[in-house]
């Protein structure tokens, strides 16, 4: 067990350093670097400056280590437009990523596990044909205009609802469904194949042998278990919503930190482009891991795997 | 016979295949050769040039519509260029874009997959460490990032996309590999003393092209939408070229208007396009490959 951790960790540091490596050479690799991390419109002093702070004469041995080294105080620099410290800014942008999250996960698990259900109880019936349009649907629509369509009906045709911006409940409905969308086509296919699975097993026949009714087969002794798969997806998939958002926040005008990458796109504010994406990264390796130390934890078979 | 005519009359004969089968998904095939005719043909078919707009003639309704003329059969965009016209020419990007990424992806990742299985040992576990830790990177993120640094064009769209997912292709073909390399005819050719590439090549190669073509199908729907996302954060392809990711970052102007047009017609193409390659994508998996079902 420890072993296996171990490896884990080991396979999630090489991630990270990876991840790291790419976004440096990126950076120095595809132009002037100095060009990119000093403000747009800086003077020929400016840029000899930023080449000296950041050494970008020396070797790239060098300069990944000074690089490394910064991060891991904490720093990833000053934004050119916020004038302040972007790890400030990223926490300050966090909470709305995870408040939008949280509601579009609600919606995802609201309608996709129900859906799976009756598609998984009725399987091959016309619940289940319905079931699976609607997931292939919901696979096909891209969120954004998902989101696009919304506005125009809603607030444009309707005015029912606010098009853009944060503070009250009615503000976060659209963008929850634009996010959860996708997720929920996601979580009615896993919950529909998962719920088959344990239907088909030992113990849900001997409760059907027993006599029990159909009802509670399913309700109690099937669906306990089908959820498993089924919420350890949904934690992975509430730190991929927080970044994949960029499109649906940039849409409603959502303050997370999607939002703040397609800022730091748009105003050419690198230091905060290179902390949304760093960050993201790291966010999506370390829940990787939580994962793969949970799965091992519950199903002693992977422990000893290799 | 000669050997190159056989491989592509094999091809020719794989590639007809689904025509001679039941449950061929026949309209979400005849969907995505229309949208690649017109792609082809967008110079003929298209009735106006879709960069250059007539500014008096600016967000014209559809013809049905009250207002609409059949001059401009699906209304005209804020700078007053013909919507019909872009999206033709759109389809077009999203073709070539879509088309030429997951070609891209699906040649590095078979590639990988078949070296990385074949080879195994240390060969092995430096790909698919590379393939795992790729994986666990947030692609769309990393996507934007690459596009921002790059700058924005056609060419660096594509190498962003297929560096963004040629991971799946490597650890379903490996994976296929493993199992192929252990059967007789592989062995026979070890004994007869074929060398490694041509192993790899004429033996290995052919028994699971199938799946990279299965997997290729199901990856153009994602690589289509991410191109779409990329385009309307402004960092995929650059205006004035006419994508249909761009189209609804500039339909969001009239929105609120009531411009519907410029909102629902090219985000229902994008629609249409990646409905259909996942229905032709899932028939492809059920019908070649019962392995890739739990996909």
């Amino acid at each position: 067990m420890k072993r296996y951790i171990l490896r884990r960790l080991g396979y999630s540091l090489l991630s990270l350093f990876l991840l790291s490596v790419t976004i440096f050479l990126f950076v120095r690799v595809t132009g002037d670097p100095a060009v990119l991390l000093v403000e747009p419109g800086a003077s020929k002093d400016d840029l000899e400056m930023i080449r000296m702070q950041f050494g970008l004469d020396q070797s790239l041995v060098v300069q990944y280590g000074h690089f490394i080294a910064t991060l891991s105080r904490g720093d990833f620099g000053q934004s050119f437009y916020y004038r302040m410290p972007v790890l400030e800014l990223y926490a300050s942008r966090l909470p709305h990523s995870l408040l939008l999250a949280a509601a579009a996960m609600l919606f995802s698990l609201l309608i996709g596990i129900p859906t799976g259900i009756i598609a998984a109880v009725r399987v091959n019936s016309w619940w289940d044909s319905a079931g699976k349009i609607f997931a292939l649907l919901g696979l096909s629509m891209p969120s954004f205009w998902v989101g696009l369509v919304m506005i125009l009906f809603f607030s444009v045709y309707l005015g029912w609802l606010p098009s853009s911006g944060s503070g009250t409940p009615l503000h976060l409905v659209m963008p929850a469904i634009a996010l959860g969308w996708v997720f929920a086509a996601a979580h009615m296919r896993l919950t529909r194949s998962s719920m088959l699975d344990v239907l088909g097993s030992e113990y849900v026949k001997l409760a059907r042998l027993k006599g029990l009714p159909e009802a509670l087969v399913i309700g109690k002794h099937a669906f306990k278990n089908a959820l498993i798969p089924v919420l350890t997806l949904a934690g992975i998939n509430l730190v991929i919503m927080v970044n994949v958002a960029v499109v649906v926040e940039t849409v409603f005008a959502w303050p997370g930190v999607g939002r703040l990458l397609y800022e730091g796109i748009s105003f050419r504010d690198f230091p905060v482009v290179q902390a949304t994406v760093l960050l993201g990264g790291a966010m999506i390796v370390i829940v990787n891991l939580l994962v793969d130390i949970l799965y091992a934890v519950i199903d002693p078979r992977i422990r000893y795997e290799r | 016979m000669n050997g190159s005519r056989a491989a592509t009359l094999t091809l020719a004969w794989r590639l007809a295949a689904p025509f001679r089968m039941e449950g061929f998904p026949l309209i979400p095939t005849a969907i995505l050769v229309t949208v690649a005719l017109v792609a082809i043909f967008a110079d003929a078919l298209a009735p106006y040039n879709p960069e250059l707009g007539t500014l008096g003639d600016r967000f014209r309704p559809p013809a049905w519509e009250a207002g609409g003329s059949d001059k401009y059969l699906l209304g005209t965009d804020h700078l007053g260029r013909d919507v019909l016209s872009r999206l033709m020419f759109g389809a077009r990007v999203s073709m070539i874009v879509g088309f030429t990424a997951v070609i891209v992806a699906g040649v590095i990742g078979t590639v990988l997959g078949i070296v990385s299985g074949y080879h195994g040992r240390w060969v092995d576990q430096v790909i698919m460490r590379l393939t795992d830790t790729w994986l666990a990177l947030p692609a769309l993120t990393f996507a934007i990032f690459l596009a921002a640094i790059v700058g924005p064009s056609v060419g660096n769209l594509i190498v962003i996309l297929a560096a963004a997912y040629w991971t799946r292709y490597a650890r379903v073909i490996r994976g296929e590999v493993l199992s192929v390399k252990e059967r007789d005819f592989v062995r026979l050719a070890v004994v007869a003393g074929c060398s490694k590439w041509t192993i790899m090549r004429r033996h290995i190669l052919p028994n699971v092209i199938n799946s990279a073509i299965v997997l290729g199908t199901l990856q153009l729907g994602v690589v289509i939408v991410t191109e779409a996302a990329l385009s309307f954060l402004g960092v995929g392809v650059p205006p004035p070229q006419p994508a249909w990711g761009l189209m609804l970052a500039d339909g969001k102007k009239g929105m609120m208007a009531g411009y519907w047009w410029l909102t629902v017609l090219p985000g229902s193409c994008i629609m249409l396009m990646v409905l259909s390659a996942n229905l032709l994508g899932d028939w492809l998996r059920v019908k070649f490959d019962p392995q890739l079902r739990q996909l």
